[in-house]
């Protein structure tokens, strides 16, 4: 493997690294704290949308996020062909 | 059958099956004891890893927090789910193709350095015991109620079940005897909680019930909460009364001190491949997040249940509070354990329960002739108390007392095995006897978790009045200190020995140095003699649970300038850098 191929994989790693950083960041502390009085406003059922966020729905972002990130470099780590086994 | 011969007939089933799991995946070398030989599937490494974290305090007391707190519970939701998001895309792959034991481990060759590595072993002892305290505490807690037991005759108990699987079995046997707690734990915590979001609203899945409506009332559960709240005078269950600046900081102080916590990155040295680590964040994340968005219904729900039972009719009039002679009988259980008390202060044989701090409301209770709140509330019953609340049956109540203490047993457990890898690898092989046989560093390791386990108990019998403070000193220690030392170590290959130890230090002194001026935690420990613990003197109004998230920051910025003003890390270590980043082992000319 030489050192280009070696910073393409690190560099498509830290992009996929920071998309799902942003996402993890918007919906708990955006969605769950700083714009939680914002979201209260629309209600889903009998919850109020901001709080909802702040005790459901950014446990089950995050949860997705692992499986999404752990989906994704797998392909990554195929296309680079640094995959294991 | 008795409620009291159940219980110990569970328990005492759960402890038969730990053990024997213990001794059916006992320990023969090093790498066994460490990291179960690196072959812990990500699934089963998922679960172990959720019953690891989730501890007595998460399922015995977090619900509770929440019925009492509201909306500022969101704090302890999302700072513990959350660590897990960065573990996952920022730690634990790298972590497990370094390949390694321990975390000092990885920051020692990381750093080519002996005294980061003793600085990381002091951060990972303290925070360590910190945590095992308060475990030792919880198991205590379970056997005085459920089995009425002596406190330290539930404690001994708890050491020599512990003793035996860690002792006997290191990672290995703690990795499979937590997949058994893990399931007893779960299910003792979701049986309650699906009766009673049925018998409250007629939905049986919790986390749709507490969006839903009390049942033949046609209002939502969480807006009838909010109007019996401020009918009483306590602060609207949704809204908050912390400032955005501090849950912002202590939410991230949870959830990187979460991704720095020892015992929760050393559990993805034990799978076999990278892509096995990556996913079985996922996994040990989806077991976790079962009892975490379970528990803020259990919370709401509890809240209602509770102040629907003291205040059933209108508030003022005479027979709208509960007489305390028509009181239920889990209200009696839990007067004899002095966690619910009640004080009659205007004599009239009813139980007035409002918010007399509040000065407006205060006054219309005089009115009433309420003189002040006359109920005291414990909020670590409500999950215990849950089943009896609910009138189901005993076989429940039992395996609720068997989830706490495998809670609590599960997280001791894997506490006490790191400190053992700390004292045995990183300070007796790493350090005092570098050519130390495995077979004696496997003895010394079983010694140093026995050892460990007495300073724990007796941690447990005799605590300390700070733990509970200390648990958010834990939090911000291993936010300051481990998590950016390991962070820049994969992410930075220009930081160097001196920025690292620089910014260690840098962040646990100012982390330490600010909880010990508001909170007085060692050198006076009721109260701090320096600082005022309130809002308006807090730096930037960051309470001493969120600071963690500035020392932090400072570490990276003294790490990153200090590096850069001294001389790049070795040509080798570079490599090292560069070999941990990608999955597969590089070869010497690809470097």
């Amino acid at each position: 493997m030489n050192r280009d191929k070696r910073l393409a994989y690190w560099r498509a790693n830290l992009r996929l690294v920071a998309l799902c950083l942003i996402i993890w960041f918007v919906c708990s502390y955006g969605f769950g704290v700083l714009l939680v009085e914002e979201l209260n406003r629309i209600r889903i059922g009998g919850f109020q949308l901001g709080f909802w966020f702040a005790q459901q729905g950014s446990i089950y972002v995050f949860v997705a996020l692992i499986f999404f990130y752990a989906w994704r470099m797998n392909r990554i780590d195929r296309k680079f062909d640094v995959h294991e086994d | 059958m008795s409620l009291q011969a159940l219980t110990y007939l569970v328990v005492g089933l759960s402890f038969a099956l730990y053990i024997g799991i213990a001794i059916w995946s006992r320990a023969h070398n090093t790498g066994d004891f460490y990291i179960a030989g690196k072959g812990v599937s990500p699934v089963a490494n998922g679960m172990a890893t959720a019953a690891d974290w989730m501890s007595a305090a998460s399922f015995i007391s977090m619900a509770g927090l929440i019925a009492f707190l509201g909306y500022d519970g969101s704090v302890y939701l999302m700072g513990w789910t959350g660590g897990y998001v960065l573990l996952a895309l920022l730690l634990a792959p790298y972590l497990r193709k370094f390949g390694k034991f321990t975390v000092p481990e990885f920051i020692a060759e990381r750093y080519y350095s002996r005294t980061a590595r003793i600085v990381a072993v002091i951060c990972l002892i303290f925070i360590s015991f910190t945590y095992v305290a308060g475990q030792m505490r919880g198991v205590g807690i379970v056997f005085s109620r459920f089995l009425e037991v002596d406190v330290t005759v539930g404690l001994l108990i708890g050491m020599g079940v512990v003793f035996v699987y860690a002792v006997l079995g290191g990672m290995k046997g703690i990795t499979y005897t937590q997949v058994a707690q893990y399931c007893v734990l779960i299910f003792a915590y979701t049986v309650p909680a699906v009766f009673i979001a049925i018998q409250l609203t007629g939905n049986p899945i919790p986390q749709l019930a507490f969006g839903g409506e009390v049942a033949n009332s046609g209002t939502p559960l969480l807006d009838k909460l909010n109007d019996i709240v401020t009918s009483l005078g306590f602060n609207e269950y949704t809204s908050g009364t912390k400032s955005r600046i501090d849950v912002f900081c202590i939410t991230m102080a949870l959830m990187v001190g979460t991704a720095g916590l020892p015992h929760v990155i050393v559990r993805f040295f034990t799978v076999p491949r990278v892509r096995d680590a990556r996913v079985s964040a996922g996994w040990a994340l989806l077991f976790i997040a079962i009892l975490y968005t379970t528990a803020p219904a259990v919370g709401s729900m509890a809240r209602y249940n509770l102040l629907e039972t003291i205040q059933p009719g209108e508030i003022g009039a005479v027979d709208g509070s509960l007489a305390y002679d028509e009181r239920p009988g889990w209200f009696e259980t839990w007067e004899n354990t002095g966690l619910v008390r009640f004080d009659d202060r205007n004599g009239d044989g009813r139980i007035q329960y409002y918010n007399d701090a509040n000065p407006e409301f205060a006054a219309r209770a005089e009115e009433f002739g309420w003189q002040g709140n006359e109920l005291s509330v414990d909020r670590d019953i409500m999950v215990l108390a849950n089943p009896e609340i609910a009138g189901l049956p005993n076989w429940v109540i039992a395996l609720v007392a068997a989830g706490g203490i495998a809670a609590a047993l599960s997280t001791a457990a894997g506490l006490l095995l790191v400190i053992s890898a700390a004292v045995s690898h990183d300070l007796i092989k790493g350090i005092v006897a570098p050519h130390i046989s495995e077979k004696k560093e496997l003895l010394a390791g079983r010694i140093a978790a026995a050892f460990a386990i007495m300073v724990a108990g007796y941690l447990g019998f005799d605590p300390p009045g700070w733990v509970a403070q200390v648990v958010a000193f834990a939090f911000g220690l291993a936010a300051a200190s481990l998590f950016p030392a390991i962070l820049l170590g994969i992410f930075f290959k220009r930081v160097n020995k001196q920025g690292a130890i620089a910014g260690m230090l840098t962040g646990l002194l100012f982390t330490y140095g600010y909880i010990e001026f508001y909170k007085g935690l060692f050198l006076k420990w009721a109260g701090s003699p320096w600082g005022t613990n309130t809002a308006e003197h807090w730096l930037f109004g960051i309470s001493p649970e969120g600071i963690g998230v500035v020392g932090m920051t400072l570490n990276f910025i003294v790490a990153l300038t200090v590096s850069h003003l001294t001389t790049p890390p070795p040509e080798r270590i570079q490599h090292m850098v560069e070999n941990i980043r990608v999955p597969r082992e590089l070869d010497e000319e690809h470097l």
